[in-house]
This record gives structure tokens, sequence and C-alpha cells, in this order.
């Protein structure tokens, strides 16, 4: 079997005495698009923000394949220099719940900011204006432009991110994480508030992420039809603990799951 | 409708000056004469319906379009070509050049500190504007410039063109320092630091009486051009500047050539802080100024891009902070107060914060008003607060709005 893109293992997070996550593993192959579900309070963001680095996990393992070996994302926060940047860095990308865009800048800064590694930094060729400076610009516009045309924004690239409809701030979001050049991308419930017809459109984008982008993605979302349509293997969470991981068939038979969305008749 | 609407202004009014009679009455109206209440009513009546007139007029503002005027700051393509605003420049910074041609030496004098609060507003702008952390304390950071100058010299023999490099590098040091510990703060805790922390310098200026001399303050020299001093007789041995050129001594000579380097040093800073807007370091101090959790995923290194805005704002400050040393002659704590700190503040917030020609032109505005204005130097202050009052109703967003750069289509 391949080694998956990312590992989890025994992943365990406390919130004061509650335990958040208990013992969570699950593993997300490469080129995949795996979906994580599971009630409110199950701890399906939790999981996102150890991920991402915004938590760092009491517990357990977050292994980013990385050539033959894996490289440990919760120990990339630790230290002086450690952070989420670095788990950024390791090539996670996220997007958020409630969407986070840098509302008072133009579209297009808002994917060049995503690519600030990519630029050239050094201020005195940047004051300056230096070719190698101008060139690093040029590329990242163009890239910038490559990924609106992507998610359909072309027209905006000069609007203010702030003043895009609510829909089109969300796909601007995907596209910002998307020019961090990833190799995984998190998406935090990105068809909340979306209109069928919008989430049609995200389901297709998704589908292009993997298929023409070469990028493994892992989404959480509570729309169902979405979910069983895009994913190959859905992880289903519940109170902090994994109680399903197959792919969307079984999941739909599984008595667990149905026990947790709908309650089981032995509980009641 | 109208007239409906009429009618209830007035009784609005009406209510509002029975309101103030009530409340103003008993205390202007009945006076103590011996054992007697005395009545008199014509003061609380003046009053009720000067508050009654004010509340018709009140009635007449829309209010509700001022606080909901909303702003547009997108990019727009701008009509005119790069050379004609580069000639613009050229022609601004050359009639700026020749002022000190034909000024008198007052008029000097207050461009010069004019200048320094341009520079001093554009550092600033650099920590608030753009980086979005609200400093209080920024004057300490010209202190270090302006100490940094007059104790180099006291102890190393610092010159003026030394002092340049060296304040700036200083002040950034400093900035660093401030930096460090604020780094998990926003808002309101981050002014209060950055507060103690512009206090904390002053006192040690103040109080380190050995080494600053305290409140006597420090002598610090004039700059020199390549060694010539602006002295009527240079000292040991060395040559005027005038002798060298052949002119007559003018102690104008001095001040114009503190004006023309300081005008030097600030349409650098400009064109800097111009570029700094289109490089990356800008663009990432903005996105953290919008939004530090985002910055993060992104994989900006939240604690770099606020060390950098602290210490590139700090660093320009400490440059106005040697030229006001060298300017004045003499630097003592009194000058930097927090005063210093809340007028450089007011200078960002006025021209609109991240706006440069905002800020310049409220540097000036803040700086030269004053000087027109010396028959009514008592309510300079009040004048002051009743401007910040009214750009906060009309314009929360400053007086000159930061435009986002264009970025014209590319390959197709």
């Amino acid at each position: 079997m391949v080694q998956p893109l990312l590992q989890v293992e025994n992943l365990l997070v406390r919130f004061g005495g509650i335990l958040a996550l208990n013992h969570v593993s699950f593993a997300v192959a490469e080129g995949s698009i795996t979906a994580l579900i599971g009630p409110n309070g199950a701890g399906k963001t939790t999981v996102f923000n150890c991920l991402t680095g915004f938590y760092r996990a009491h517990e357990g393992r977050i292994l980013l394949r990385e050539g033959e070996g894996a490289r440990d994302l919760v120990r990339e926060l630790g230290g002086f220099w450690g952070g989420t940047h670095r788990v950024a860095r390791a090539g996670i990308a996220r997007t958020f719940q409630n969407i986070r865009l840098f509302a008072d800048m133009s579209v297009l800064e808002n994917l060049l900011v995503a690519q600030h590694r990519q630029l050239n930094r050094n201020l005195i060729s940047g004051f300056l204006q230096l070719a190698s400076f101008r060139k690093a610009e040029a590329e990242a516009i163009d890239f910038a432009h490559f990924w609106l045309k992507t998610v359909g924004l072309e027209g905006s690239a000069n609007q203010l991110a702030g003043a895009l409809s609510y829909g089109n701030q969300r796909r601007l979001e995907i596209a910002r994480s998307m020019c961090t050049r990833p190799r995984l991308i998190c998406l935090d419930e990105p068809a909340a508030g979306l209109n069928p017809k919008e989430t049609d459109q995200l389901a297709e984008l998704i589908r292009a992420l993997r298929s023409e982008h070469k990028v493994t993605v892992l989404v959480i979302e509570h729309d169902m039809s979405l979910v069983m349509g895009i994913s190959e293997h859905i992880i289903v969470l519940n109170y902090g603990q994994v109680i399903a991981a197959a792919d969307p068939q079984a999941i739909q038979h599984d008595p667990k799951v149905l026990a947790a969305y709908l309650g089981s008749e032995d509980q009641a | 409708m109208a007239k409906t609407r009429l009618i209830q202004r007035i009784l609005a009014a009406l209510g509002a000056g029975i309101i103030a009679f009530i409340l103003v009455g008993p205390i202007m109206g009945l006076k103590i004469e011996g054992y007697d209440f005395v009545a008199n009513w014509t003061s609380p009546l003046t009053l009720a319906a000067f508050v009654c007139i004010a509340r018709l007029v009140l009635g007449y503002v829309p209010l509700d379009r001022i606080r909901h005027s909303h702003s547009d700051t997108a990019p727009r393509q701008t009509k005119r070509s790069p050379v004609q605003v580069a000639a613009l420049g050229v022609l601004l910074v050359v009639l700026a050049a020749s002022l000190p041609f034909f000024a008198s030496k007052y008029w000097i004098s207050v461009s010069i500190i004019a200048l320094i609060y341009v520079l001093l507003g554009l550092g600033l702008n650099i920590v608030v504007g753009l980086a979005g952390l609200l400093d209080l304390g920024f004057v300490g950071f010209y202190a270090v410039g302006a100490y940094g100058y007059a104790l180099g010299f006291k102890y190393f023999g610092l010159g003026f063109w030394g002092a340049l490099p060296t304040g700036a590098l200083m002040a950034g040091l400093f900035g660093a320092i401030l930096g460090f510990p604020v780094l998990r703060m926003h808002g309101d805790y981050l002014a209060i630091v950055t507060l103690g922390f512009g206090e904390i310098i002053r006192l040690i200026l103040n109080n380190w009486l050995d080494v600053t001399g305290g409140p006597n303050g420090l002598d610090a020299p004039p700059p020199t051009f390549f060694g010539w001093e602006f002295k009527r007789a240079a000292t040991q041995g060395g040559v005027p500047f005038h002798e060298v050129f052949n002119l007559d001594y003018s102690p104008q000579v001095l001040d114009s050539f503190v004006y023309l380097v300081l005008l030097a040093a600030v349409v650098i800073t400009i064109y800097a802080v111009m570029r700094l807007r289109r490089m990356p370091v800008g663009r990432a101090w903005e996105a953290l100024r919008e939004d530090e959790i985002a910055c993060r995923s992104l994989g900006l290194n939240h604690v770099t891009i606020k060390l950098s805005a602290f210490m590139m704002g700090a660093s320009i400050g400490g440059v106005a902070g040697v030229f006001f040393a060298a300017y004045q002659g003499f630097v003592s704590p009194v000058s930097f107060s927090f005063f210093e700190s809340a007028l450089v503040l007011a200078i960002v917030v006025l021209g609109g914060m991240g706006s440069l020609t905002g800020v310049v032109l409220s540097a000036l505005f803040l700086t030269m008003m004053p000087e027109f204005l010396r028959e009514f130097a008592d309510y300079r202050i009040l004048v002051f607060g009743f401007a910040m009052v009214l750009i906060m109703l009309w314009k929360p967003r400053g007086l000159v709005q930061m435009r986002r750069p264009y970025f014209g289509l590319r390959g197709n």
C-alpha cells in the first residue's frame, strides 16, 4: 500500500477538563478527496486546527509525508521559530469556516500576499525595482490571474475583497490558499451559506483541484449531498473519536454513523 | 411629509429647550441674597433658547449620511501616466527646495519643524496605518534618535552624518526591543504598553543625570558640510563654509542647509514608503492589519512581520530625532512628552491611515496652522480637538483615503 500523504496518530486535545479529541487516528491518501463529517461539537474543526497548526495537540503525531520520510507537524509548532506559519510552509493550506479575507485589500493583493514566500523580499531590490524583483512580481501576478480564472473571478482582480459577494469570497479564499502552492488543502465548511447552484459549482471546483491541480483535498462539510458526491473517503467523528472511516456507500449504511446523526432506538 | 417632519423637529427642539430650562433654571435662575431667593429668569431662558435653536439646527445636519458614508478605496486605473506623476513630484520637490532662497529665517524654521513632523508621521504611518499596530509611544524613538546624536557627540565625537545611520539603527533596535514583548498584544493593550514605553524613555532621559544631563539637557552640534562648519569663525583652525565659497556670513545658511538635507530625507522616505506598499513586506504588513490568523495560515511569520513594521517605523522616527537635535542644537526631555506622540498619531489619523498624501498634508497643516493662528494660541488644543471630532464624524478614515495599487491585466 502507498504511504498516505497525511497520517494522524493518536491525536489528543483537551480544553480544560473536556477531551475534545480522544486518540484520533486517520490517514489521508495522496490525491484523494477526503471528507471529515460528524455532528456539531464532534471535534471536526479541532482536528482542522491541529492539522493546520492553530492548536497544538497534547499527544499524538501528525505526519506529513516528505520524500521518503515524514515530518511531524506537531513539532513544527514548538521552539522559538516554530509556529503556525511553519505548518503552512510544509504544504498545508486552509480556508476558514467564517471567511477570513484581507477585506480592505484588493482581490489580486490577497493572492499576492499568499505568494509571499515565492516573491523577492529583498528590500534593496524592491526599492530599486531590480530585474529580479520585477520578474518575481510579474510571475506572482500571472499566477494570481491564473487562479482568478480558475475560480471564475478574473473580472474582479482590482475590486476590494470585502466587496465581493459571499459566494465569490469563498471562491477567492480557496484561490488564495491554492496560491501558497500547497500539497494538502483543508476546506472548512466551504459550502456554508451557498445556494444550490453555487454548491454545484463548488463541487466542480473541488474536483478540479484534485484532478487538474494535483492537490489532496480534506473537507469538513455538513451538506451531505456534496460530501457523498465528491469524496472517496469519509471519516466520521463523534465526541472526539473516529467512529467510522470508509467510502461513501459504506458510511451511508454504517449503524454507528446513523446512530450518531439520528440517534438509535436503544439509546432513546 | 415635509410638514410633519418640520413639526417633529420643532417639537424636539422645544422639548430640549424645556429640559434645559428645568435643569439649569433652579441653578442659574434662583439666587440667594441674604435670606431670600431672588428670581432672575433671563439667563436660564437665554440658555434654554440657545439649546432650543441648537437642537433645531442639529435636526438639519444629515448625521446618518455622515456616519454611514461608505468609503471606496478600490483600485482604479490612474488617468495620469507614470511620467506625469513623476513630473508632478519633481515640480513639487523643486518648489519645496527653492523655499530657503526667498523665505525668511522664520519661515525656514517653521518649515523644518513641519518636515520633521512629516517624517515622524511617515514613520508612525507604517506602524499604525499599514501594520495596524496602535502605537502611543512613538515619541520614544524620536527621543532615541535625538539623544543618540547628542550622546554620541558627547561621548564618541559622533558627527551629524554619522548620526543619521546610527540614529536610525539605534531607534530600529529599540523598536525591536519594544516589539518583542508586545507581539501577542492587540488594540488597547498594545496602546497602553507602547504608551508606557514612550514614558519610560522620557523618564530615563530625565533622571539619569550622570549620562544624559537630566532636565538640563545636552548640546547637539549643528551639522557640517564636508567638514566645513556654518559658523562665523570655525573652531580649531577649520575653515567655515562661507569662506570656502566666498560668501558673506549669514546665520540663515545653516537653517537652509538643514532644511535641504531634511527635504531630501523626506523625499527618500516618501519614495521608500510608496515602494513598500507594492512590495511583499508592505503587503504583509497590511495583511497583518486585516487578519492575523489568515496571515499565519498562509505561511507568513507574524513575529517577523510585526517586528519589521516596528523597526522600520522606529528608524524613520530616529532619523527625525537626529534632525531635530541637529536643528535645535540642544535636546532635553521636555521635547519628548506624550503630547508629541499624540500629535503624531493625530497627523496619521487626520491624514488618513496608510495614505501618504494625507499624512504629508496633515503634518504640514497641523504644524503650520498654529503659526498662522498665533493670536489664538490659547485655543490651539481646543481647535485641534474640535478638528479631530469633526474628522471622526465626517471622514472616519481620514482626509485622504488610501487607494489600493492597481494591477493591469497581463498575458491576455
